[in-house]
């Protein structure tokens, strides 16, 4: 994508989604579109590793939960204390938590093939799950209950406050993939991807790019899930640590393309609208069903999304011509 | 600390006999993964299938678990030279196996799992057999004969795998493309064939497995998710592909479970396989029967 189109695109969605904070009022668009901004940013974070080094993640929805209750756990404390800390806090504490994680995960695991990786996030996910079940102070099994502040200065609704939130963090995801996919460090993560032997014998330092990536793949997560509890109100283990987070995360990259950083953001518009239309009109699980049979289709039939099929098409175009 | 030693005692052989049956569920992953080293994260999955097939036949016309286990052992089989197939025409073939693979088989794993709960709904489900609420009584430790019998089959199966595998022309076919792909080629067998048997194979292990499963206690769908973790932890631990390692993996595995289960509570258990595969994948990734790289 040309720089100029992309900023005035940028800007473009930045403006449309403050007019439609400020002129809206069926609420459940906030709903809907808070719910599609948040799978664009776990699709863009799990696409700067699954995508740009070829490093499948299982347990997004791992990472998810542990920053949705980061806020829990910090918001009780703060709570026991008399202090309400602003949404912006809770985002943060999220993103260096779950990039924590992420780190680790990736220094344990990452030496190794990367089927071990994809085994490993799967099992974190499991673990962080067993420990969210046991942890009565933030709920345990049966889940907690959060108070939905009043609405910041000039929002008529939290939900609005939410959304623009969301927003701001999608297109926060867009800048950081986007200038990795354009910088010396996504060139070596595409050398990881391709080759990593060849890559290392070449003087990539291929371990440290994969943690780089592990780790900005966590920040964002993080603050993907960190706002959760206040969108939901009430959080359990089962909806936070929800496979559907965690197969819409890889799934929406396929769909768009992998290869590319607007592959997730794309494949995100798409399957998110998709999705919201279908649970209104069929019964939602159906509609899970239909992101699988569409993951499966697409990684047989279009390996490269409909990034690669467009490219394709117009190859075919430009030859016939 | 005081252990009872009556506590301990029934925490070992109860341990034994889950090892038993977390056997069978590994098996068809430790040919899959270990032997011809393709991820199938949906095995677990088609073990849940196991299990309702043996809950559709057992429930509604009486059949006995075990033998609907075998009686549906060539569906399975037929269903997995089906997903092999696919799975050489698009990824193998082409070497996506990592990215589009994994993606694949994740894929596979929730259509079969949403595809149980579209049928059948989110309940439990049980099947009747005589056996399933005897004991046996020796000494101070019981044992549970809906333990016991998937201990028995389970071995049986693992038992009549392993000779398979070393005796039959096919079977050893199988070890060696696993070493040697180029080698075998040589001697006159078709590598995309062998694997196709073997993942068939691997794929009809999880019909007996799954009717062992519904025997142990009520199932439903999503409870595959636990059984992933287990099943790689023990493949991993035991080595990648030796049967031998994935009993003894299988074992270690069903022991810490039961102790962690009787003296931290039963909502610690899914946490132990897991902790059991990252601890090997940071000490040991090679297993206790692999060679060390």
């Amino acid at each position: 994508m040309k720089s100029g189109g992309f900023w005035l695109l940028f800007v473009g969605a930045l403006l449309a989604g403050l007019a439609f904070v400020a002129l809206g009022s069926n609420e459940y668009y906030y709903f809907a579109g808070y719910v599609i901004l948040q799978s664009m940013v776990m699709a863009i974070a799990w696409n700067i590793l699954g995508g740009f080094t070829g490093y499948v993640n299982f347990g997004s929805a791992g990472f998810f939960a542990v920053a949705a209750y980061t806020t829990i756990a910090l918001n009780k404390y703060f709570d026991g204390i008399g202090v309400h800390p602003p949404l912006v806090v809770f985002i943060v504490a999220g993103a260096v938590v779950c990039g924590l994680i992420g780190l680790g995960t990736g220094y344990l695991t990452l030496r190794f093939r990367g089927v071990y990786f994809a085994i490993a996030t799967l099992a974190l996910a499991v673990v962080f799950q067993t420990l969210a079940n046991n942890w009565d102070y933030v709920g345990g099994a049966k889940g907690t209950y959060m108070l939905t502040p009043a609405p910041p200065l000039f929002f008529s609704s939290y939900v609005k406050y939410l959304f623009l939130v969301m927003l701001l963090l999608a297109l926060f995801a867009v800048l950081v993939s986007r200038y990795i996919a354009h910088s010396k460090f996504g060139r070596g993560l595409a050398a990881v991807r391709d080759d990593e032997v060849a890559a290392e014998c070449m003087g990539v330092p291929t371990l440290k790019l994969k943690l780089i990536s592990t780790t900005v793949m966590g920040v964002l997560m993080g603050m993907a899930g960190a706002p959760y509890p206040y969108y939901v109100t009430y959080v359990d283990p089962l909806s936070a640590f929800s496979l559907g987070i965690a197969v819409n995360a890889i799934a929406m990259p396929m769909i768009g393309g992998t290869a590319y950083w607007y592959g997730p953001v794309i494949g995100a518009i798409l399957l998110g609208s998709a999705q919201e239309i279908l649970s209104v009109t069929i019964s939602s699980e159906l509609n899970v069903f239909l992101v699988g049979v569409v993951l499966v289709g697409f990684v047989i039939l279009a390996p490269s999304g409909l990034i690669g099929l467009f490219n394709n098409l117009r190859a075919r175009v430009a030859s016939r011509a | 600390v005081i252990i009872d030693p009556g506590l301990f005692l029934n925490a070992v052989v109860s341990g034994l006999l889950l090892g038993g049956f977390y056997t069978a569920v590994a098996l068809g992953l430790s040919i899959a993964f270990g032997q011809l080293d393709i991820v199938n994260i949906a095995h677990p999955a088609f073990v849940i299938v196991g299990s309702y097939f043996a809950y559709f036949l057992g429930a509604l016309y009486g059949f006995d678990p075990v033998l609907t286990g075998i009686l549906f052992t060539p569906v399975l089989f037929a269903a997995g030279v089906v997903v092999y197939r696919i799975y050489y025409l698009s990824f193998e073939r082409t070497g996506q196996e990592s990215l589009s693979g994994l993606a694949f088989f994740f894929g596979l794993m929730f259509i079969i799992e949403v595809t149980l709960i579209m049928i059948y709904g989110v309940d439990y489900r049980l099947v009747p057999a005589p056996y399933i609420g005897m004991n046996w009584k020796i000494g101070m430790v019981d044992i549970p004969l809906r333990m016991a019998v998937p201990f028995v089959v389970s071995a049986a199966m693992t038992i009549g795998i392993y000779l398979y595998l070393s005796k039959t022309f096919v079977g050893r076919a199988i070890l060696a493309v696993s070493q040697d792909r180029q080698a075998l080629q040589l001697m006159g067998a078709d590598p995309v064939k062998i694997k196709q048997i073997a993942f068939g194979l691997a794929i009809a292990t999880a019909s007996i497995a799954g009717a062992l499963l519904i025997i142990i206690g009520p199932v439903e769908p999503s409870i595959n998710r636990e059984y992933i973790g287990r099943a790689f932890a023990i493949v991993v631990l035991g080595g990648m592909g030796s049967i031998s390692g994935t009993v003894i993996a299988a074992f270690i595995l069903g022991i810490a479970e039961s102790f962690v289960q009787t003296f931290a509570g039963p909502s610690w258990a899914p946490a132990v396989a897991f902790s059991i595969l990252l601890l090997t994948l940071a000490v040991r990734p090679s297993g206790i029967l692999g060679r060390q790289s």
